[in-house]
């Protein structure tokens, strides 16, 4: 059987084709785009409270994060996500929000632990209700505090998230 | 070119460290002044954590207050629970059974393996020593595990309870334990191999951050910075509690009290904590879990409220109103977390509420010692010396 290897493309995902023989494959610079910023997420080193420790310990040796391609960076300028680990105080917030402009586009957040959603049990005068007041947040990771399992979910919804953007590339996005 | 007439001018400059910092270990906030790297002044700031945790505790009943302090020293919960626990029992004269005092010591001492194997890690990590982090997470991973079969989690437990521990240890739970205890002084081995006799951890820590005994007793330090000057001073010793008095261990000192000796007190201290652990379940006497007149404090089983009447009408009085049978008075009772000495400082007013609940966080104190290490010292070091004080920000602002 001949294969006319030059008009006939063979799709082996949605919306990915190759071309047999050629060693070619045909996509959008949406899925290109998405594809790398999905797969190599580095989250800025920022631990607030008790949050953080379940987050260093998703890091670790035991649950292994750089095997999703995730690595701390201990700059804003070098990170892609932020994982606000813990409660915000109302003296926290400000620099919560600096270190959030300091990172450069396309940047997203992840809430994580009760105190980030929504307070948690802290109801009092000095602490933010939910970080989401100052903060676009994407993923909401709840739990006091969440497990090294949860975190991982949120981030792999968030790598969801990431693969379904259109245009994020483009100057007129 | 003309000869330089007067030396070169500099300046002193002003450097922020942190909040956000990947060595701050929280949001330690430091303002250095530094002649070239030689740090002249240094300012700690704190109060990035505040969440106001002792004014929450007025407006809870007592039991209701034990999740609170889960999370003033978060890595070691178990041991902030039963130092509050033991304070609130003191203050109303409970007796605590033996079995609950011998799970408690064992359980404490399981915190304390956990929240030092947290500081090796850290520190160091901070100072250059990656492996270290990567070893000491498996094993805290393992008391973790253990934790998670004893009372479901983690990291915030909530386990004791005023006047014992919320449910009794299974035999599987206790076999476990034995075999981690039989499996963690090779471990600890392993940790030393790796740093102990390493160049430049050597550099990096001797003769760093030195403090005599006199003034580290005047700056009121406690737990391995008081002991890594060479004083002997342990509250489990001095002032024993729950079972310590029952169990033998040693209380081990350094001598030069720099972040050398402080690391080998500490890694001695592992050593303790797992003969401890060891004592406690060959020891574990039969028996209650609860003392006989705790029910008046603490919830009934749920199971009994929802089939007894009594147990309801009790439940709900203490859920509303918390226990009406507070003496009034207050009392101060410290205990030996992994960071130092840990005190509840509780006036009672006779209400089921504490009228004021302050904590003298070991934390705190260790962080007004930091410009007194640092000073004269170079910027380096002061990532050291956040290292070997072991704070933890969520205690140090309550």
């Amino acid at each position: 059987m001949i294969i006319d290897t030059v008009t006939e493309t063979i799709e082996v995902e949605e919306g990915i084709k190759i071309i047999p023989g050629a060693n070619t494959i045909i996509t959008t610079i949406d899925k290109i785009v998405n594809w790398a910023r999905a797969s190599s997420l580095w989250p800025m080193t920022f631990g607030l409270a008790c949050c953080a420790i379940e987050m260093m310990t998703t890091g670790s040796s035991h649950y292994d994060l750089d095997r999703l391609g995730i690595i701390f960076r201990g700059s804003p300028r070098q990170a892609d996500f932020m994982i606000v680990a813990g409660t915000v105080t109302k003296k926290m917030a400000p620099v919560v929000r600096r270190v959030y402009d300091q990172m450069p586009e396309p940047k997203y957040v992840i809430a994580m632990g009760s105190c980030a959603c929504t307070g948690g049990i802290f109801r009092s005068y000095s602490t933010v209700q939910g970080c989401d007041s100052f903060l676009p947040v994407d993923v909401y990771v709840p739990g006091c505090p969440p497990r090294p399992e949860a975190l991982m979910y949120g981030i792999v919804k968030l790598q969801e998230k990431i693969r379904k953007e259109r245009i994020r590339w483009s100057p007129w996005r | 070119m003309g000869r330089v007439e007067k030396p070169l001018e500099t300046r002193e400059i002003t450097l922020n460290m942190g909040p956000q910092h990947p060595s701050t270990h929280g949001v330690l906030r430091l303002v250095l002044q530094l002649d070239g790297e030689t740090v002249v002044k240094c300012t700690p700031y704190v109060g990035y954590l505040h969440r106001g945790i002792e004014k929450l505790a007025e407006g809870m009943t007592y039991l209701q207050a034990l999740p609170l302090t889960d999370r003033l020293d978060y890595i070691s919960s178990m041991a902030n629970n039963v130092g509050y626990c033991v304070a609130v029992e003191k203050l109303f004269g409970i007796e605590v059974p033996e079995r609950a005092k011998f799970i408690r010591t064992m359980v404490c001492e399981m915190t304390r393996i956990s929240s030092h194997i947290i500081w090796i890690a850290t520190h160091a990590l901070d100072l250059g020593a990656m492996t270290v982090f990567l070893y000491s997470f498996r094993e805290r991973e393992w008391i973790l595990d253990l934790f998670e079969m004893l009372c479901g989690a983690r990291l915030t437990v909530s386990y004791p309870r005023i006047g014992g521990v919320r449910n009794d240890v299974s035999q599987e739970f206790l076999d476990s334990l034995y075999k981690f205890t039989e499996e963690f002084p090779k471990r600890i081995e392993e940790y030393e191999t790796l740093i102990d006799k390493n160049r430049i951890w050597l550099k990096r820590t001797k003769g760093i951050g030195v403090i005599s005994a006199e003034e580290a007793i005047n700056w009121g330090l406690s737990g391995p910075m008081l002991r890594g000057s060479g004083v002997k001073y342990d509250v489990r010793k001095a002032f024993p509690y729950d079972a310590y008095d029952k169990v033998d261990f040693e209380v081990p000192i350094g001598k030069n009290g720099d972040v050398y000796d402080r690391y080998r007190c500490r890694m001695e201290e592992l050593r303790q904590s797992n003969r401890i652990i060891r004592q406690c379940i060959e020891k574990l006497p039969p028996g209650p879990i609860m003392a006989p007149d705790a029910p008046k404090f603490t919830l009934p089983p749920k199971d009994r409220v929802l089939a007894d009447m009594e147990s309801l009408i009790h439940h709900f009085v203490l859920i509303t109103k918390g226990p009406m049978a507070a003496p009034e008075g207050e009392i101060y009772v410290a205990t030996e977390v992994p960071k130092g000495e840990l005190g509840f400082y509780i006036v009672s007013d006779g209400t089921g509420r504490p009228y004021r609940m302050r904590i003298r966080a070991p934390s705190f104190v260790h962080t007004s010692v930091l410009p007194r290490l640092s000073e004269g010292h170079l910027v380096a070091d002061v990532i050291a010396n956040i290292g070997t004080i072991d704070i933890v920000l969520g205690e140090c602002d309550r």
